[in-house]
């Protein structure tokens, strides 16, 4: 089966893109650019590299951009995937939802209308479980935006690694958080995995902090060899 | 033993991780021994052994189990708890003589309950993934429905189940209570 997946360039849809290519052909990533930091359905901090990393997975990039207004988005998704239906003859959308049935059903509504297979791998997974597998696999993950106390500004740019993930857990534990960011507490970005053919590399970058929440912005980034 | 059937269209399925591992979890959770076989895999061996049932659903496009029904004539003759979930609840269905009809129900929707029952009472939201329903027949008394179809069944005479919504999303106490059954 071709297909397509949804791709933000953050630790979920890499892991469900890697879960993808294990079982079906992965011929594409499908990305929406939005430009309202609070999307509904997209993931946002530094979605601009989504580009360098299909480059560097080695896949091509149907890339959108949305306004980010609730529901019409979801005509612009849409779209994107009605491209990749096209260019690639995909016969399936492959997502990273993990606990969202907001997401995960919308997604369902476009790929019935479109006659396409919908996929979701991470549905219902544990999300402690998710994270750490993130890592065993060899990903470099970067938090790359925190949005809920008592994250602050020293999260920003850290690469996930098991010790991140115990502080993760002691918070989920202390203040009922989501380890892996499922309530948008976190955004990440990944950098580099064992199935990348080429890694990124950040050149510059700048820290955008206001009141409890902070983005790590990648101002310039580019591929390197592994 | 508990046996979780998955009834995707081939074995280690992409859609399996999402149809029958969030089942599994929370058997898993509730500390029962269970075993997960493919239908195209099913033998008397497993039945046999299996004291509890629960075929889990398919993706929206899949309806390959349809084409395979006769491998689940055992449900004729089963006489031991068996819960079927969206696909596996159409099985139950048609087994046992019942008419499909399109209905699409995708994502949140209101279910109210229609008989008094050990899972559920009230009016709940469950999550929905299914394009077509069952016409329930005299073989079994209607333990919920929605604004459009049938929801959850139950045989007249046997402990054998069938839900239309994915209770392992968003109602996981329905699976926890068969397992206490």
């Amino acid at each position: 089966m071709r297909l397509g997946v949804l791709f933000s360039g953050g630790k979920d849809s890499t892991l469900a893109l890697v879960k993808a290519m294990e079982k079906e052909d992965v011929v594409c990533l499908i990305t929406l650019r939005s430009k309202n930091p609070e999307s509904y359905m997209f993931h946002t901090p530094n979605i601009s590299i989504a580009k360098l990393q299909a480059e560097a997975i080695g896949l091509p990039l149907i890339e959108k951009e949305t306004l980010g207004e609730k529901e019409k988005e979801l005509v612009e998704l849409k779209e994107a995937i009605s491209e990749a239906r096209k260019k690639h003859k995909i016969d399936g959308v492959v997502t990273g939802a993990v606990e969202s049935a907001y997401q995960s059903e919308r997604v369902q509504k476009i790929c019935d209308e479109l006659g396409l297979w919908c996929f979701n791998p991470l549905w219902k997974a544990d999300q402690e479980a998710l994270l750490r597998e993130t890592v065993s696999l060899g990903f470099k993950t970067m938090i790359s935006g925190v949005f809920a106390y008592p994250l602050d500004k020293s999260w920003l740019g850290r690469i996930i690694d098991e010790k991140t993930i115990s502080e993760l857990v002691l918070m989920r534990d202390k203040h009922r958080i989501s380890p892996t960011g499922e309530g948008g507490e976190i955004e990440t970005t990944v950098l580099d995995a064992p199935f990348f053919r080429k890694k990124i590399e950040v050149i510059d970058s700048q820290i955008a902090w206001d009141k409890n929440s902070g983005v790590f912005v990648i101002k310039n980034a580019r591929i390197v060899d592994r | 033993m508990m046996l979780i059937i998955d009834l995707c269209w081939k074995k280690d399925s992409l859609s399996s991780l999402e149809f029958v591992n969030p089942v599994k979890r929370i058997v898993e959770g509730e500390h029962q021994p269970f075993i997960i076989k493919h239908f195209l895999e099913l033998n008397e061996k497993d039945l046999v052994a299996a004291d509890k049932i629960i075929m889990c659903g398919t993706a929206l496009k899949d309806n390959e189990f349809r084409k395979h029904l006769s491998r689940f004539s055992w449900l004729r003759k089963h006489d031991k708890p068996v819960l079927g979930i969206c696909a596996g609840m159409q099985i139950i269905g048609l087994i046992y003589g019942t008419r499909m009809f399109d209905c699409k129900e995708l994502g949140m929707w209101k279910i109210m309950t229609k008989k008094e029952n050990i899972f559920f009472s009230g009016v709940f939201q469950a999550y929905e993934l299914h394009g077509s329903a069952i016409r329930t027949n005299d073989n079994f008394e209607v333990l919920a429905k929605s604004s459009r179809c049938v929801q959850m069944i139950k045989h007249k005479n046997k402990h054998i189940y069938g839900v239309s919504f994915h209770p392992e999303i968003r109602n996981e106490t329905v699976i926890k209570k068969f397992l206490g059954i």
